[in-house]
C-alpha cells in the first residue's frame, strides 16, 4: 500500500472517532456557555448510547434509536439542571454524581432487559445508520489525489457524522445569529445584566442544559448504533473527558472545538494504527504517550503557558440575585 | 403645578428585621431632573429597586403618569417606560455595544434585523442626546464613562420616558461627570424625566430642578433646589441627631506610630480609590476618617492592614517603612503591632463556621502561647477566649458555640476582643458598630477610648457621623478617594456634611 | 460556604438532613432494583447478609472499606480546603508505582514489617507527586484542579499502561503486570481476629494495612482539627478573604494540602497490592478513588463519618458480590448507581430538602428556627 492511501485511512479514521468527541464537546459548549459547567457528558452519552443501542434493537429502527437516546439524555441533564440551577448545588458534584449513575444503570439495565453481560443485541439493517456514498464518490474515486479524499475521507459515513460537522456552523450561527444564542452567551457572562433585561436567567439555563442532552444523545447513538452495532458497558471510554478536554482547549468556541476534536482523533487514530511510532533519532514513541497527549496538552493550556482558556464569567456559580 | 410623571404613595418595604422604607410619598415631575439624598443605608436604593420592579413594596402605590401600575419584575418596569443605569453596570464584558443594547428587546429570533434597527436607532440618539459611543466597541476595551453612557442607551433604546440613576458619578472622573449632566440636561430638554441617586450635594445643586432627601428609610423633605441650600440639604440628611455621650478626657498625643505617605490605590477595576493620601496618627490620640461609604476609606485601610496592594506611596509604622505595594504581609504587621478590625466582620474579620475560640486567634495561630510545636494548644486556646468573653461580656458566654450563632453585636466584641487584647500600638478600626446594638455600641467605644488612653494610635473609619464625632480628636473627610479636610472633635455636623458631600469651602456652600 | 438558608439546630443540619439524604438515594436505587424486576427488600436483605453474615464476608466487607477509607480521607482533607480533588484514582494508581519499586527490589531482602513502613513513603511520595502538579497549576496558575485532576486520572491510566506492558511487566507472563511479589512483599492478615470471636475466615484479604486506614483517620483528624496547619487550612476552606486577613499564605496551603490529599490516596494502594493481589496489575484501583467522593460527602468529611460511610460502602462491595450472585440481575454495577445517587443527594442536592425540613421545624417551633434568620441590619 502505497503512503498516500495510509494517509488517506488515517483520514478516515481521524474522522469517524472525531464524531462523537465533537458532539459531546458541542454539547458541552452550549451548557458551559451559559454558566452551567457540565463534567457530566460523559455519563449522558453513555446513557445516550445504551438507550440507542436497547431502543434500536427493540423497535429495529435506527431513528427510534436516536430519538429514544435523545429523550434519556435530556432526562439526565435536567437531573444536572435541578440540582445546579434550581437547587444552586454544586456542578461539579452533581456532574460526577450523573457519570456514575449513567455508567451502573446502563449495565443494570442492560443485563435484566437482555442478559448479555450489559451489553445490548447487535443491530443490523435498518436498526443501524449505515454509511452513505455520497453522489459520484466511485465515478471520482481514481481521479488521483482528490478522488481518494472525496470518496473514502468525505463519502461513505453514517449520516450522524455529517450531522456533527453541520452542527459546528449552525452552533456557530445559533450562538452569534440568533436571539437565544446572545442572550446564551450573556448568562453565562453576567446573569445579572440578563435578570435585569427581563429575561428569566433559570429558563436560559435550561434551554441550553437541553441543548447539552439532545447532541450528548446523538454522541451516545454514534457511538452504539453507527459506529458500533451494540451497546458495550463503559463504550464511552472517557470521551467525555477528551471532549471536555477539547472544549476548554478551544476556548469554548464552536470552530475551534472542531479543529480540536479532528487533532485529538487524530492522536487517537495514529496510536490505534501504530502501537508506537518510531521517530528518527529519538526512538520509539509509545502509544499510551499518543493516548495522553490530549490531557497533557490541555494541562498545559489551563496553565496559561500557551495562550489562556477563560472560561464564561460567571461558569460554575450559581445565580443568587442580590440585595 | 407639572404633570407627575412618577407617584410613589405609602411605599413600606421591610427585609426581616429592618425597615428600608416608611410610608415613602414621592412625587416626580414630568420633565424634570429630581434628586434623591440621603446618606448609606437611607434607603434611597431600595425606594429606586422597587420602583424598577426588582423588589416588591411590602404595601404602598406606584402611579405612572397618573395610572395606578403594578411593578414586579423589571419587564413590567420597561412596559412602564421605566429605564435604570445600575450603579454596578449590568453589561456584558465581552459583548459588542449593540448586543448589550438589543439584550432582552431583541424583537425576533434572528438578530440580522435587530442589529440592524438598533444601529440606526443609536445613531438617531447619538443625534439626539449627543451620546455618542462606537456600537462595535467591546465593552470592556470602553472606559467607565462610555460604559455608563451604553447603560444609558440601553434604558433609551427600550423607550424610557423617565431614567432612574443610582449614584451614577461614583465612577466618574470629574471631566465623565460633567459630561454626564450635559447628557442629563439634554434628556430634560427632549422632555425625559431623570432621577438621580447620589450623596454628592454639588451634583444636586449644578443639575437637578427638585430634591427629596431620605434619612432612616423615611422621606424627610422635597424642596426646589433653586429656593435651598447645601448647608440646607446637609442638615436635613444628616439630622439633628442626639449626640451619642462618651466620657473622655483630653488626649495626649505623642509621637507618630503610624505615618502615611502618598498612598495611591486602585480596585479592580483600575478605578483609583485612593488618590495620594498622607497623614499621620499618634499615639494617644483617635484620628477619625469620615466620608460617605464608597469615597476610598475601605480602600485606604485594607492598604495599610497589608490585604489589598497600593500602587504607590509609603506607609511608616513606628518610622520603619512597610511593605504596602508588593507582597505585604498581614501576619507580619501584626507582629509589629498593627491589629486590625476589618469592615467586613462576616467575611474577613471572622469565620462565621468556626467555633468562637478558633476565631479568637484568627491572624494570632502562630503566636506560641496558642501552639505546642506544630499542635494547636486546645485548653490555652479555649481558657484564652473564655477570658476574653468574661473580658468583654460576649454573649452567649460560651467559646465552643458556632460564630454565626453570635449576634452582630457580640462577633463584633470577638473580633475586638482578639485585636485590642493584643496590646497593638497601632489599631485600625473599620465601621466597629456597623449592624452592633445600642448596648454593645457603648461598651466598643469606651473601649477604642480606653486603647487611646492607654497610648495607642486608633485609626477609626466610619460611615456613622455621630461615631467619629464622638470618638475623635481629630477628624479627617475623605471624598472622591482624597483627604479634603482635617477638623478638630469640636467641628459642626454642618461642616462635615459639606466636606463629605465634596463641597470644600464654607462659601460655596452659601 | 455561605448558603442563602436560614439556620437549624445542628443535629438536624449535620444529623437528620444527611441522613434523609442518604436514605432517598437508597429508596432511588431501591426503585431501580424495582425496575430490574426483583424486590428491593429481599435484595436489601441478601445483601446484608453477604456483607455481614459471617467472618469471611465482614473480613471482606472490612478489606473494601479500608480502600474507601484512604481515598475518602483523600478527597475530605482537600474539601476542608475548598478544593475538589477529583484525581485520588490516579493518585491512588500512581501510588502503586512506588509500590512496585519497593516491593520488587526489597521483597526478597527484607521482611514485610520492613517493606510496610517503605511502602508507606513510597507509596505516600508517588501518591502526593500526581497531585503536585495539578496543585501547583491551581495555586500559582489559577488552573482549575477539577479539570486537572481529571486530565491526571487519564495520563496515569496511560502511563501505568505503559510501564506494566513495558518495563515492569514479568517476564514470565503474558499478562501485563509486575512479578508476584515474595513474602517480603506480603503483608499478613488480620483473619485471626474472626478466629479469635469464634467466627471463620477462609481466605479473606483483610490485612494489617486497616489497621494503617485507621491510624490515617486519626492522623486526618489532629492534621485538621488539631494542628496549626489544620487551622489555616480550614480558614482558607472557608473564607479566602479571611484568610488573606490571617496571613495565611494560600498557595502554600494549596500545595500542601493536595501533597496530603494525593499521599492519602497513594496509601490506598498498600491495601490492594501488598494485601492482595501482591502484584501490581492494570486498573488495581477499580474506581476505589471515585468512591472515595461518595464517601466523604456522605461522611461530611469528617474521618468519624467517613469510617461508617467506608464501611457501607465496603457492604455494598462484598454484600453486592453476593447479591449478583442470587439475583443474577443486580451485577456489582449496582453500587456505581448507589454512589452516583449518594453524590447527588448528599452532594449536589444537599439542600433539597431543606426548605421543607425548615417549614417542619418553624411549626413544631418557631423559636427555634426564627432567631438566628433574623437578617441583620448592615
Amino acid at each position: 500500500m502505497n503512503s498516500y492511501m495510509v494517509l488517506i485511512q488515517i483520514a478516515d479514521a481521524t474522522v469517524r472517532v472525531s464524531v462523537p468527541l465533537l458532539l459531546a464537546a458541542l454539547a458541552g459548549l452550549y451548557s458551559e456557555r451559559s454558566g452551567i459547567f457540565d463534567i457530566g457528558l460523559e455519563g449522558k452519552m453513555l446513557a445516550g448510547a445504551f438507550a440507542a443501542g436497547a431502543a434500536a434493537y427493540v423497535s429495529g429502527s435506527a431513528w427510534v434509536g436516536l430519538g429514544v437516546a435523545i429523550i434519556v439524555s435530556i432526562a439526565m441533564s435536567l437531573v444536572h439542571g435541578v440540582a445546579s440551577i434550581s437547587y444552586r448545588g454544586n456542578q461539579i458534584v452533581s456532574g460526577v454524581a450523573i457519570n456514575f449513575i449513567a455508567s451502573g444503570s446502563t449495565v443494570i439495565l442492560g443485563q435484566a432487559w437482555f442478559q448479555q453481560g450489559g451489553r445490548t443485541p447487535s443491530v443490523s439493517g435498518a436498526a443501524r445508520f449505515g454509511d452513505i456514498a455520497l453522489p459520484g464518490a466511485n465515478a471520482i474515486r481514481p481521479i488521483p489525489i482528490v478522488g481518494p479524499i472525496y470518496s473514502n475521507v468525505i463519502s461513505g459515513h453514517s449520516i450522524i457524522v455529517y450531522f456533527a460537522f453541520l452542527m459546528v456552523p449552525f452552533t456557530w450561527w445559533v450562538l452569534f445569529r440568533t436571539r437565544f444564542g446572545l442572550r446564551l452567551r450573556a448568562v453565562g457572562e453576567n446573569p445579572a445584566a440578563v435578570d435585569t433585561a427581563g429575561i428569566s436567567v433559570a429558563w436560559l439555563r435550561y434551554r441550553a442544559v437541553i441543548c447539552t442532552g439532545i447532541l450528548t444523545g446523538v454522541a451516545g447513538a454514534y457511538l452504539s448504533i453507527a459506529q458500533q452495532a451494540s451497546f458495550v458497558k463503559d463504550m464511552s471510554a472517557g470521551r467525555g473527558f477528551i471532549a471536555l478536554a477539547a472544549l476548554i482547549f478551544a476556548k469554548w468556541k464552536p470552530v475551534p472545538v472542531m479543529l480540536a476534536c479532528l487533532l485529538f482523533g487524530f492522536l487517537d487514530a495514529i496510536s490505534i494504527r501504530y502501537q508506537g511510532i518510531a521517530l528518527p533519532g529519538i526512538g520509539k514513541l509509545p502509544a499510551q504517550l499518543m493516548q495522553a497527549l490530549p490531557y497533557v496538552l490541555t494541562c498545559v493550556l489551563l496553565a496559561g503557558f500557551i495562550g489562556k482558556a477563560i472560561p464564561p464569567r460567571a461558569g460554575g456559580v450559581p445565580y443568587v440575585k442580590e440585595r | 403645578m407639572a404633570e407627575a410623571a412618577i407617584e410613589l404613595i405609602g411605599i413600606n418595604k421591610s427585609f426581616g428585621a429592618v425597615r428600608a422604607n416608611r410610608d415613602i410619598h414621592l412625587t416626580v415631575e414630568k420633565g424634570t431632573i429630581h434628586g434623591i439624598v440621603g446618606e448609606n443605608g437611607a434607603g434611597k436604593s431600595t425606594l429606586m429597586s422597587i420602583l424598577y420592579g426588582f423588589y416588591q413594596a411590602d404595601s404602598g402605590e406606584i402611579r405612572v403618569n397618573g395610572k395606578p401600575t403594578r411593578i414586579d419584575t423589571p419587564n413590567d418596569a420597561i412596559a412602564a417606560g421605566i429605564g435604570m443605569v445600575h450603579q454596578h453596570f449590568m453589561l456584558v464584558h465581552n459583548f459588542t455595544v449593540l448586543e448589550n443594547v438589543i439584550l432582552g428587546v431583541e424583537g425576533e429570533a434572528l438578530l440580522r434585523a435587530s442589529i440592524a434597527k438598533a444601529r440606526s436607532e443609536l445613531q438617531r440618539l447619538e443625534r439626539e442626546y449627543g451620546l455618542t459611543v462606537d456600537p462595535d466597541a467591546i465593552i470592556e476595551t470602553l472606559p467607565v464613562g462610555l460604559q455608563q453612557r451604553v447603560e444609558i442607551l440601553k434604558a433609551l433604546y427600550r423607550g424610557a420616558e423617565t431614567l432612574i440613576l443610582d449614584e451614577p458619578t461614583g465612577v466618574l472622573t470629574p471631566a465623565e461627570a460633567d459630561h454626564l449632566f450635559r447628557i442629563l440636561r439634554q434628556l430634560k430638554e427632549q422632555g425625559k424625566t431623570v432621577v438621580l441617586i447620589t450623596h454628592k450635594l454639588r451634583e444636586i445643586m449644578a443639575v437637578t430642578d427638585n430634591v427629596s432627601v431620605m434619612r432612616q428609610g423615611t422621606m424627610v423633605d422635597t424642596r426646589k433646589t433653586a429656593e435651598t441650600t447645601v448647608g440646607e440639604l446637609a442638615e436635613l440628611m444628616v439630622g439633628r441627631r442626639v449626640l451619642l455621650r462618651v466620657d473622655k478626657g483630653e488626649a495626649r498625643p505623642g509621637d507618630f506610630k503610624l505615618v502615611v505617605e502618598g498612598l495611591t490605590v486602585k480596585d479592580t477595576r483600575g478605578v483609583t480609590m485612593v488618590n495620594d493620601v498622607s497623614f499621620g496618627v499618634r499615639a494617644g490620640e483617635i484620628v477619625g476618617i469620615a466620608g460617605v461609604a464608597g469615597n476610598g476609606q475601605s480602600e485606604l485601610i485594607e492598604a495599610i492592614a497589608g490585604i489589598r496592594h497600593a500602587v504607590s506611596g509609603r506607609v511608616l509604622l513606628d518610622g520603619k517603612p512597610i511593605e504596602v505595594t508588593g507582597n505585604a504581609d498581614p501576619g507580619e504587621l501584626r507582629e509589629h503591632g498593627l491589629a486590625h478590625v476589618p469592615e467586613d466582620r462576616h467575611h474577613v474579620g471572622l469565620v462565621l463556621a468556626f467555633e468562637e475560640n478558633e476565631n479568637s486567634i484568627l491572624g494570632y495561630h502562630d503566636e506560641a502561647q496558642y501552639l505546642k510545636g506544630a499542635f494547636l494548644d486546645i485548653p490555652a486556646i479555649r481558657r484564652d477566649a473564655a477570658e476574653k468573653i468574661e473580658k468583654y461580656d460576649i454573649r452567649p458566654a460560651d467559646c465552643r458555640l458556632k460564630t454565626a450563632n453570635f449576634s452582630g453585636g457580640n462577633q463584633q466584641k470577638i473580633v475586638l476582643a482578639r485585636e485590642m487584647e493584643q496590646d497593638p500600638g497601632v489599631l485600625i478600626v473599620g465601621q466597629p458598630t456597623r449592624g452592633v446594638d445600642v448596648g454593645a455600641i457603648e461598651f466598643i467605644h469606651k473601649r477604642l477610648i480606653d486603647m487611646r488612653d492607654r497610648g495607642k494610635a486608633v485609626l477609626l473609619v466610619s460611615v456613622e457621623l455621630d461615631e467619629i464625632r464622638s470618638l475623635s480628636d481629630r477628624i479627617l473627610v475623605m471624598f472622591d478617594g482624597r483627604i479634603v479636610g482635617e477638623r478638630g472633635p469640636d467641628a459642626t455636623e454642618g461642616e462635615l456634611g459639606l466636606l463629605m458631600a465634596g463641597v470644600e469651602s464654607k462659601e460655596a456652600a452659601e | 460556604m455561605s448558603t442563602p438558608y436560614a439556620k437549624l439546630p445542628g443535629w438536624v443540619d449535620y444529623g437528620l438532613i444527611p441522613l434523609i439524604n442518604v436514605v432517598v438515594a437508597f429508596l432511588v436505587a431501591g426503585l431501580v432494583v424495582l425496575i430490574v424486576g426483583e424486590n428491593p427488600f429481599e435484595a436489601a436483605v441478601i445483601l446484608v447478609k453477604g456483607a455481614l453474615g459471617g467472618g469471611q464476608n465482614i473480613a471482606y466487607t472490612l478489606y473494601y472499606a479500608t480502600n474507601f477509607i484512604f481515598t475518602g480521607l483523600a478527597v475530605a482533607v482537600a474539601f476542608h480546603c475548598g478544593l475538589f480533588n477529583i484525581g485520588g484514582e490516579g493518585q491512588a494508581y500512581v501510588g502503586g508505582l512506588g509500590l512496585s519499586i519497593v516491593c520488587l527490589s526489597l521483597d526478597t531482602t527484607f521482611p514485610w514489617w520492613i517493606n510496610f513502613p517503605l511502602a508507606i513513603v513510597a507509596t505516600a511520595l508517588f501518591g502526593a507527586l500526581w497531585a503536585l502538579i495539578p496543585a501547583y497549576l491551581q495555586a500559582r496558575r489559577g488552573s482549575h484542579i477539577v479539570i486537572t485532576t481529571i486530565m491526571f486520572n487519564f495520563i496515569a491510566a496511560s502511563l501505568m499502561v505503559y510501564l506494566l506492558v513495558g518495563p515492569l511487566k514479568a517476564a514470565n507472563t503474558m499478562a501485563p503486570q509486575t512479578r508476584d511479589f515474595l513474602p517480603g512483599g506480603q503483608l499478613p492478615k488480620l483473619n485471626f481476629i474472626f478466629d479469635a470471636l469464634g467466627m471463620t475466615v477462609r481466605s479473606a484479604p483483610f490485612n494489617v494495612s486497616f489497621l494503617l486506614a485507621l491510624a490515617a483517620s486519626v492522623f486526618v483528624w489532629a492534621l485538621v482539627w488539631r494542628t496549626r496547619f489544620g487551622y489555616e487550612l480550614r480558614t482558607m476552606g472557608f473564607s479566602p478573604e479571611a484568610a488573606r486577613y490571617a496571613g495565611i499564605n494560600e498557595s502554600r496551603i494549596i500545595i500542601i494540602t493536595m501533597l496530603i490529599s494525593g499521599a492519602l490516596a497513594g496509601l490506598m494502594s498498600i491495601n490492594v497490592v501488598m494485601g492482595d493481589q501482591h502484584h501490581v496489575a492494570l486498573d488495581f484501583a477499580s474506581g476505589a478513588g471515585f468512591v472515595g467522593i461518595a464517601v466523604a460527602l456522605m461522611g461530611r468529611s469528617h474521618p468519624f463519618g467517613i469510617i461508617p460511610a467506608a464501611i457501607l460502602f465496603g457492604m455494598l462491595y462484598q454484600g453486592g458480590a453476593d447479591l449478583s450472585f442470587e439475583m443474577p440481575e443486580i451485577s456489582r454495577d449496582m453500587i456505581v448507581i448507589i454512589q452516583g445517587l449518594v453524590i447527588l443527594f448528599a452532594g449536589a442536592l444537599e439542600h433539597m430538602f431543606r426548605p421543607a425540613i425548615q417549614t417542619i421545624f418553624a411549626s413544631l417551633s418557631p423559636r427555634s428556627v426564627g432567631i438566628a434568620a433574623k437578617a441583620e441590619a448592615r
